[in-house]
């Protein structure tokens, strides 16, 4: 592989210069460790595929300093609220700065996860059921009466997670009734709406997207297998507790299906640039919608860039097309 | 690919030669997972120390790390005094050392120590060491084997409980109060061990201003615990790096003063000069001591000249008693803040300790409140803390908390123990709505909603904003 994917598009045999980019990544949210090290991923790849790659914090000295050294686009390794919520991309547009992956309204839909779930059932895709309540509603009706409701409906095991937000954080699995009103309690630790769903058991793959021009593609899924059971941060973070297979262990017709869906996810909420779905597979063949990341991990441990490998592609190289694309395409207009 | 009929193929226009369907890497990223010993295992990611890398933003007040206040410090003078021992003495700064440490310096750490009444000490009975944390991990190779018993207070030091989770210790906690390390409970404990067969290799104490609970062991109990020791045998670690940091008192009688042959001291310059220069020491009697210097040079050779040198020079040419004195005037003023902060903002039901020196501030919450899962509301708020969980190696401590008061300016600090108060009062508000849910009244689960991936079979039981409308049987 050579330094062209890296450049931008520009006349044949045209002296090329390097791409500067701004790496995106720390913040002051929950993932902030899974972000530096994403960011310290991306910078190294993008290094390596001959970008001039520079990691920066999102804080008060982000805007001063595009303003004074314009960079030819950002690209956003900041996980958790701000960098996924829409609202640094919002503040990217009025600045006229580029930036790889997905719209702000895009962004502000995928990171509410029961929204997007909404918009993916009402697409025609598997989700599995879910209610997303804040605690003033337990509060104002009975925490015993509407979480007696839930179990009736949904059943048990159930997942409790945080309406938004990544790295497995505030995840539970709860499957013993008496077990739920601490979950909850714990959850709320982390925002103030909780989703609870249906617990659907089968096999966990994470669906990566990639456009480079010409359209989404998937790429080969992900199967994560973790030694506990769970992919809570523990064993998604300490390599060894969890069996990542890449491509995964599916058949032929259920990763089609995975792709396709995936594909699906991808266009029916807006998303641009890279995604990343998290879905279910049910011994029946059925993949099932859980949520999606506009800005997916990049760490050593990460899936994304395993799909990217399974591919049979570089990560440098695939960021630095991404960066290049965003780059020629130039800024959105707010 | 999986599937070829899926995307476009314009990876495969840029890709060349690579197999799409072999893994990338070991499916479990660590070709050497089956490799590693017992006590590796462990070794975990931890949701806490991911919460608290949000600390190094200047948002969030820390009341987490006990990072001494080393702006304080005359930072020239000591700047030139390092710079003149390279220009002046490389040859032997720059150089290897002995094992042991520099014997100048050994000599001044016992004139440090007989401020606190070892005034029997003797060079050679001193080891320097990397930070007293090193000397604290030479004690516990040396001493103990896999299985063995370490008793220690509850809380405990969590470096410490590091080094014996390692050494694959058995820690059993004794209780202490604002008095310190309670003796009865020590008796109890050794009685308990006794019985059970139980050898107890040693206890691990910190008596002065306390990490985490910033309490001090009292004159009669320091009496009553030599006393226990003799009765029963016991080794004695006294971990030491705080004891001249008091605000109002001079420093209180050593454990070791009272006892050489049963106690070893670790000390530390951490707290008292600077803890990036990483050194501290071990006193032993001459037998342990022949033992860590061969272990020490198993382990690094031999303590960094070049900071053996600052320490030993700034004791030499620096005031540095007056320095403590400004450290304890500075968190003197910042511990007052802290604790005039607690009392006018905490809600009913929390308490918390008074310490009359070091840095640490040990609350323990309202009842039901867990201070690890309130972590992420309180990283949410810009405040950080840490877990009590920590400090206990059986699990327990969730209820409590350490606040460190030492770094942050007074103001910051009031502001940092008002958003704490505001994560507690909402963590409270969560508790009144969810504790007094009984789920032994809920109605009988539907079984067949409890099926995998029902939503495809049964009809939508859609409670949540979805749209209803949505036929099921639109699914791909």
């Amino acid at each position: 592989m050579t330094d062209q994917a890296a450049a931008p598009a520009e006349a044949p045999g045209a002296p090329r210069t390097p791409l500067r980019a701004l790496v995106l990544a720390g913040g002051l949210t929950f993932e902030r460790e899974v972000s530096i090290n994403s960011g310290g991923q991306v910078v190294e790849a993008l290094t390596r595929a001959g970008v001039d790659a520079e990691l920066h914090d999102a804080d008060a000295e982000l805007l001063p300093g595009l303003a004074v050294s314009p960079a030819d686009a950002v690209f956003i390794a900041l996980h958790g609220a701000t960098g996924e919520d829409g609202a640094l991309r919002a503040v990217l547009d009025l600045a006229g700065v580029p930036y790889v992956g997905s719209p702000a309204a895009a962004c502000r839909l995928a990171w509410d996860k029961p929204a997007a779930k909404s918009v993916v059932r009402a697409a025609g895709l598997s989700t599995p059921d879910w209610v997303a309540l804040p605690h003033s509603t337990f509060r104002e009706l009975g925490a015993g009466a509407v979480l007696d409701l839930i179990v009736a409906r949904l059943g048990l095991p159930l997942m409790v997670k945080p309406a938004s937000g990544g790295s497995s954080l505030g995840v539970q699995k709860v499957s013993r009734v008496e077990d739920l009103p601490a979950a909850m309690v714990s959850c709320f630790a982390y925002g103030d709406t909780v989703m609870v769903e249906r617990y659907v058991d089968g096999v966990e793959l994470a669906l990566s997207v990639i456009d480079l021009g010409e359209g989404p593609e998937a790429l080969p899924a992900v199967e994560i297998a973790p030694e506990s059971g769970v992919f809570d941060y523990t064993s998604r973070y300490t390599p060894g507790l969890t069996e990542y297979h890449a491509p995964a262990r599916v058949s032929d017709e259920v990763a089609g299906r995975a792709a396709e869906v995936a594909l699906r996810v991808h266009r029916a909420l807006g998303l641009a640039g890279l995604s990343r779905t998290d879905a279910i597979v049910t011994p029946d063949g059925e993949v099932h919608f859980l949520e999606v990341n506009v800005s997916p991990g990049l760490t050593e441990t990460s899936m994304f860039p395993m799909a990217v490998e399974a591919a049979g592609l570089r990560l440098g190289d695939v960021l630095s097309r991404l960066l290049a694309r965003a780059a020629s395409e130039g800024p959105i207009r707010p | 690919m999986p599937d070829p009929s899926v995307g476009t193929g314009q990876a495969g226009a840029y890709s060349s030669g690579a197999s799409p369907h072999v893994s990338p890497r070991h499916p479990r990223l660590d070709p050497l997972a089956d490799r590693y010993a017992a006590r590796t295992h462990g070794m975990k990611s931890s949701e806490i120390r991911a919460l608290f890398s949000v600390v190094s933003r200047p948002e969030v007040v820390s009341l987490a790390g006990g990072m001494p206040a080393v702006t304080a410090l005359p930072l020239d003078a000591v700047g030139s005094m390092i710079g003149e021992l390279v220009s002046g003495m490389g040859a032997q700064t720059l150089q290897y050392g002995s094992g042991q440490g520099d014997p100048r310096l050994r000599e001044r750490i016992c004139d440090v120590m007989a401020l606190e009444g070892i005034t029997d000490a003797s060079p050679t009975e001193v080891v320097v060491t990397v930070g007293s944390q090193q000397g604290l991990d030479l004690v516990t190779r040396v001493f103990v084997d896999p299985g063995d018993v370490i008793l220690a207070e509850a809380p405990s030091y969590v470096g410490a409980l590091g080094v014996f989770q390692a050494a694959q210790a058995q820690v059993r906690h004794v209780a202490m109060d604002d008095d310190g390390l309670i003796p009865e409970a020590l008796e109890q404990a050794l009685l308990e061990c006794r019985a059970r067969g139980e050898r107890v290799k040693f206890l691990y104490t910190v008596p002065n201003f306390h990490n985490p609970a910033g309490v001090t062991l009292t004159e009669p109990r320091r009496q009553a615990v030599v006393a226990l020791a003799e009765q029963y045998d016991l080794l004695v670690i006294e971990d030491n790096p705080y004891g001249l940091l008091g605000f109002d008192q001079e420093p209180m009688r050593a454990l070791r003063a009272r006892n050489a042959d049963r106690v070893i001291y670790l000390g530390s310059f951490s707290k008292t000069f600077s803890p990036g220069l990483r050194v501290g020491w071990v006193l032993a009697p001459l037998a342990v001591r022949e033992k860590l210097v061969l272990a020490t040079e198993a382990q690094v050779l031999c303590p960094p000249s070049l900071t053996q040198y600052a320490v030993a020079r700034y004791l030499d040419t620096q005031p540095w008693r007056e320095q403590i004195k400004v450290f304890t005037e500075l968190y003197r003023e910042r511990r007052d803040a802290t604790l005039e902060s607690l009392s006018a903002l905490m809600p009913a039901g929390t308490t918390w300790t008074r310490p009359d020196g070091g840095f640490y501030v040990w609350l323990k919450l309202p009842d039901g409140l867990d201070a690890k899962l309130m972590q992420p509301r309180a990283v949410a708020a810009h405040v950080a803390y840490v877990p009590g969980i920590g400090f206990y190696a059986d699990g327990s401590g969730r209820e409590y908390m350490r606040l460190s008061y030492c770094y942050p300016e007074p103001d910051r600090i009031r502001e940092g123990v008002r958003r704490l108060a505001r994560v507690i009062e909402a963590e409270l508000d969560l508790h009144s709505t969810f504790d007094a849910v009984d789920t032994g009244t809920f109605r009988a689960v539907n079984p067949a909603a409890a099926r995998p991936g029902t939503d495809r079979v049964t009809p939508p039981p859609v409670i949540g904003p979805a749209n209803t409308d949505q036929s099921e049987g639109s699914q791909p």
